[in-house]
C-alpha cells in the first residue's frame, strides 16, 4: 500500500523530530562540553571515590529491585492466571494504577506501614521486638517493588494468556503433569519475557530519583540521581554534577541498548485466547500457593494504599497553607507538559505511521531517547544551558514542564502510532479519493479517531507530570514548590500528618486528571 | 469404541446444544452445519474439555462424564496450535507416548515409524515453525496416531489447507481409520468432505444435534435446514 506523507505531515514530524532533540540531545551535549571545562578549572578530573560508590549502589539496587519485583511476579501471575475469583478482574485493573500513583505518595504509604513509627514496628514493640527502620537500601527495594512488581506481574500475565489454549487442552490431552506443563509450556513463555521485563525495571529502577531522595542517602544509599541531585543543590559543584549526569546517561542508554536489542517476541503465533474450563482442582498445594501469591501481593501494594486512605482522609480538612499555591504550580506545570507531550506526540506518531517499517522503528528508538536520559540529566543539562543567561532558579516552572513532556513523549507515541497506522489503513484509500487534505483531512478523518487514545494519552501524561517529583526538586527555589515537593519537605519536616493529607490531595489531583481527560476523549463517542 | 451422547446438555452463557444419539464402533461421522452452532463445543465435551450441565457421555460403554481429558479413549486435533513451537517434530510426536519425552528405544523407534507413515521421515529435527500448514498437522496426526485412542476427533484441523491437500488429508486419515478401526468424528463445511470419508453425518443446529443420517442418503435427499445452510 502507498503510504505517501503529505506535505503538512512531513513538517510537522520533521518539528517534532527537532523539538525532541532540542528537548534531550543539546543538553546532554551541553554536559559534554561543560564537563570537560568546568572539571578543568576544579581539576578533579577522575571520578571520586564517593562516585564510583554511587554507580555501584544504583546498579545493586537496580538488579536487586529489578529480581526482586521479577521473581515475585512469576508466582503471582501464574496464580492470578489459573485462578477464577470474585475481583480478579479489578485486581487486573488495579494492577496498573501504581504506574500514574505519585512516587512521593507511594512512599508515604510504605512508611506508615513499614517506617519506624509505622503499623508493623507498632505491631513488633507490642510484641517486644525492636522497631524496623526502612531508611537506606531495603526501602529503596520496597518501594521499587511496590510500582514494578505490579508492571512485571502485567507483563508476565499477558505472556501466559498468550500461550493458546489449544497448548494446555494438548498438554491435557497428553497427561502432562503440573511440572511438565511448567517444562514444555510455561518455560519457553518465561524465558521469552523475563530477560525484557527484567531490563526494563532494571532501567527504571537505575533512573528513579524520588524514591531514593525520600528512601536513600547517606554514603551507603546514594545512587547517581541522587549524587547529581546533591551536587548541584549542596555543594553547587557544576563539573561534579555534569559528569556524574554524564555517567547516568552512559548507564542508562546501555541498559537501554539491551531493552532494544532483547526486545524480540517467541513465535506463539495470535492463538485464540479461549478461556477455557478446567477442574482439577483437587491438588491442595498449589491452591496454598496461590493463595499465599496473591496474598503477598496484598500485603505488598494494598497496605500502604490503604494507610494513605485511612491516615490521610482525616487530615484533608486541615492542610497546611502552602499546600494551595503548590496545587496551583502542579496543575500548571501538569497541563503545559501535557499539551506539549501530546501536540508532539500526534505529529510524531503521524510521521512514524506514514514510515515503513526501519525509520518508523528508528524514529521511535529515537523518540524514547528520553526514557535513557533520565529527567535529572536533563535536567542538569538545562541548568548548564541556562545559566549564562538567566538565574536557572527562576525557571523552576518552564523547565520542569518541558522536562515532563520529554518524559510522557515516548508512551503518547506509543499509544498514538497503532492509532495512526490504522487510520491510514482503513479510511487512507478513502481519503485519498475524495480529496480529503491538509486540515480538513485532521479534523473530519484524523481526529475523530484519534481523540479516544489522545485522551487516554493526555491522562497518563497529565497524571505523571502533576506526581512527579524530579527536576522540579533541582530547580524549585525555597519560596516555590509543586505539590509533590510540598509533600517531600513536609516529610523532612517530619509533619507525617499533614504530609500524608497533602499526598491524598496529590493523589485525588493526579487520578482526576487522568480521568478528566480519558474521559473527555471518549465523550460524544459513538463507538 | 461406540460414543454415546445420553441426554447430553452443554451451556455456557446464552450458548446452549442438546445431543442424544449413538455413534458406532468403527465408524466415520461427519458433524455439520452452521458457525457458532456448538460443532466445536460438542467433539471437546467429547474429548473432556467441556465440562456437560446435564447427561453423559459413554464412550465404549464407560461413563466418561467426570474423566480427565488424558484418561478418555479419545484424541483430538484442533484447527491449529496442535504443536509446541519450541518442541521438534519428533517431540512433538513423542509426546503421544510420554508426556516427559523419556522414551526406552523401542518407543522411539515406534515414533519414527509413524512419522514415516505420515510422510514426515526425514523432518523429525525441524521445528513446528519451518514447516508448512499441511506437515503440521500431519505432525499432530501422527502424535495422535501413537496415542492410539479408538477414538479420534478433528475440530477442522485441515480447514485452512487448499481443496487438493485437504482431500489427501483426509484420505491419510481414512486410511489409517481402516487400519486401527477407529471411531472417527469430524467437523467440517464442506459436503464432499463428508461424502468422501463419513459413513453417517450428524447436522447440527438450532441448539441441538440431529440423530445421525447416511451421508450419502443425507445429501441425495437434503431436509430443508441442510438445504438452508447449502444455499440450495
Amino acid at each position: 500500500m502507498a503510504r505517501r506523507a503529505n506535505p503538512l505531515t512531513s513538517i510537522a514530524g520533521a518539528a517534532a523530530v527537532a523539538a525532541v532533540a532540542l528537548v534531550t540531545l543539546v543538553p546532554v551535549a551541553s554536559l559534554w562540553f561543560n564537563a570537560d571545562r568546568l572539571l578543568g578549572r576544579n581539576a578533579e578530573f577522575n571520578l571520586a571515590a564517593a562516585d564510583i560508590a554511587a554507580l555501584r549502589f544504583t546498579l545493586l539496587q537496580a538488579t536487586l529491585s529489578a529480581a526482586i519485583s521479577v521473581g515475585l511476579a512469576i508466582p503471582v501471575a501464574r496464580a492470578i492466571f489459573r485462578r477464577r475469583f470474585w475481583g480478579r478482574e479489578l485486581l487486573i485493573s488495579v494492577l496498573g494504577a501504581p504506574f500514574l500513583l505519585p512516587v512521593i505518595v507511594a512512599v508515604i504509604g510504605l512508611l506508615a506501614v513499614w517506617g519506624r513509627s509505622g503499623w508493623i514496628s507498632s505491631a513488633l514493640t507490642m510484641s517486644g521486638f525492636e522497631r524496623i527502620s526502612i531508611y537506606g537500601l531495603s526501602g529503596v527495594l520496597l518501594a521499587h517493588v511496590f510500582f514494578n512488581l505490579p508492571l512485571a506481574t502485567r507483563m508476565i500475565l499477558q505472556a501466559w494468556t498468550r500461550i493458546p489454549a489449544n497448548h494446555f487442552r494438548i498438554a491435557e490431552q497428553v497427561g502432562m503433569t503440573p511440572r511438565d506443563v511448567f517444562r514444555h509450556l510455561e518455560i519457553p513463555m518465561l524465558r521469552a519475557v523475563v530477560p525484557g521485563a527484567f531490563l526494563i525495571i532494571a532501567l527504571i529502577c537505575a533512573s528513579s530519583f524520588a524514591v531514593v531522595l525520600a528512601l536513600g542517602g547517606g554514603p551507603r544509599a546514594t545512587t547517581l540521581e541522587l549524587a547529581i541531585y546533591e551536587a548541584i543543590r549542596f555543594e553547587f559543584n557544576l563539573g561534579r554534577a555534569a559528569s556524574l549526569a554524564l555517567l547516568q546517561f552512559a548507564m542508562g542508554g546501555a541498559i537501554a541498548i539491551f531493552v532494544f536489542a532483547g526486545n524480540r517476541d517467541i513465535g506463539f503465533g495470535g492463538g485464540a485466547r479461549v478461556d477455557f474450563q478446567r477442574w482439577r482442582s483437587k491438588d491442595k498445594l498449589p491452591v496454598a500457593a496461590d493463595i499465599l501469591a496473591i496474598g503477598l501481593l496484598f500485603v505488598l501494594l494494598g497496605l500502604p494504599l490503604v494507610a494513605i486512605l485511612l491516615d490521610g482522609a482525616p487530615k484533608l480538612a486541615t492542610l497546611p497553607g502552602e499546600v494551595w499555591p503548590a496545587l496551583k504550580n502542579s496543575i500548571l506545570i501538569s497541563l503545559s507538559s501535557t499539551a506539549i507531550s501530546i501536540i508532539l506526540g500526534l505529529a510524531l506518531s503521524a510521521r512514524i505511521a506514514t514510515l515503513s517499517r526501519l525509520p518508523a522503528r528508528a524514529v521511535e528508538v529515537f523518540s524514547m531517547l528520553a526514557l535513557s536520559a533520565s529527567p535529572l540529566v536533563i535536567g542538569t543539562g538545562l541548568f548548564l544551558l541556562l545559566r549564562p543567561f538567566v538565574n536557572p532558579f527562576d525557571m523552576a516552572l518552564p523547565v520542569t514542564a518541558l522536562v515532563n513532556s520529554a518524559m510522557s513523549l515516548p508512551l503518547a507515541v506509543r499509544i498514538l502510532v497503532p492509532a495512526q497506522r490504522r487510520i491510514i489503513e482503513v479510511y487512507g484509500p478513502l481519503k485519498e479519493s475524495l480529496g480529503v487534505r491538509g486540515w480538513s483531512g485532521f479534523r473530519l478523518v484524523h481526529w475523530p479517531a484519534l481523540r479516544s487514545p489522545a485522551g487516554f494519552a493526555a491522562g497518563i501524561a497529565a497524571a505523571l507530570s502533576m506526581g512527579d517529583l524530579g527536576v522540579v526538586a533541582l530547580f524549585a527555589p525555597p519560596e516555590f514548590a509543586t505539590l509533590p515537593l510540598v509533600v517531600y519537605r513536609l516529610i523532612g519536616a517530619y509533619r507525617t500528618d499533614q504530609a500524608t493529607g497533602a499526598a491524598l490531595l496529590l493523589v485525588l489531583a493526579s487520578f482526576a486528571l487522568y480521568y478528566i481527560f480519558d474521559r473527555g476523549g471518549r465523550l460524544g463517542r459513538l463507538a | 469404541m461406540d460414543v454415546s451422547l445420553d441426554s447430553l446438555y452443554l451451556k455456557t452463557g446464552a450458548f446452549e446444544l442438546r445431543a442424544n444419539c449413538l455413534l458406532a464402533s468403527d465408524t466415520a461421522y461427519a458433524i455439520i452445519g452452521p458457525s457458532g452452532e456448538g460443532k466445536s463445543t460438542l467433539l471437546q465435551a467429547i474429548a473432556g474439555f467441556v465440562r456437560p450441565s446435564g447427561g453423559r457421555v459413554l464412550i465404549g460403554g464407560r461413563d466418561c462424564t467426570r474423566i480427565q481429558p488424558a484418561d478418555r479413549p479419545t484424541t483430538i486435533l484442533f484447527q491449529e496450535h496442535n504443536l509446541f513451537p519450541h518442541l521438534s517434530v519428533y517431540e512433538n510426536t513423542a509426546l503421544g507416548i510420554r508426556p516427559d519425552l523419556r522414551l526406552t528405544s523401542e518407543q522411539r523407534n515406534q515414533a519414527i515409524n509413524v512419522l514415516n507413515r505420515v510422510g514426515l521421515g526425514g523432518y523429525e529435527n525441524r521445528l513446528p515453525g519451518s514447516l508448512s500448514g499441511g506437515q503440521r498437522q500431519r505432525a499432530a496426526l501422527a502424535r495422535a496416531l501413537l496415542r492410539a485412542r479408538p477414538v479420534l476427533l478433528l475440530d477442522e484441523p485441515f480447514a485452512a489447507l487448499g481443496p487438493g491437500l485437504r482431500a489427501e488429508m483426509l484420505g491419510l486419515v481414512s486410511e489409517i481409520r481402516a487400519e486401527h478401526a477407529i471411531t472417527l468424528i469430524f467437523v467440517t463445511h464442506e459436503p464432499s468432505d463428508a461424502l468422501k470419508a463419513a459413513d453417517f453425518t450428524l447436522m447440527i443446529g438450532g441448539g441441538r444435534v440431529c440423530r445421525p443420517v447416511a451421508t450419502k442418503e443425507l445429501f441425495a435427499n437434503p431436509p430443508p435446514e441442510l438445504k438452508t445452510y447449502l444455499g440450495l
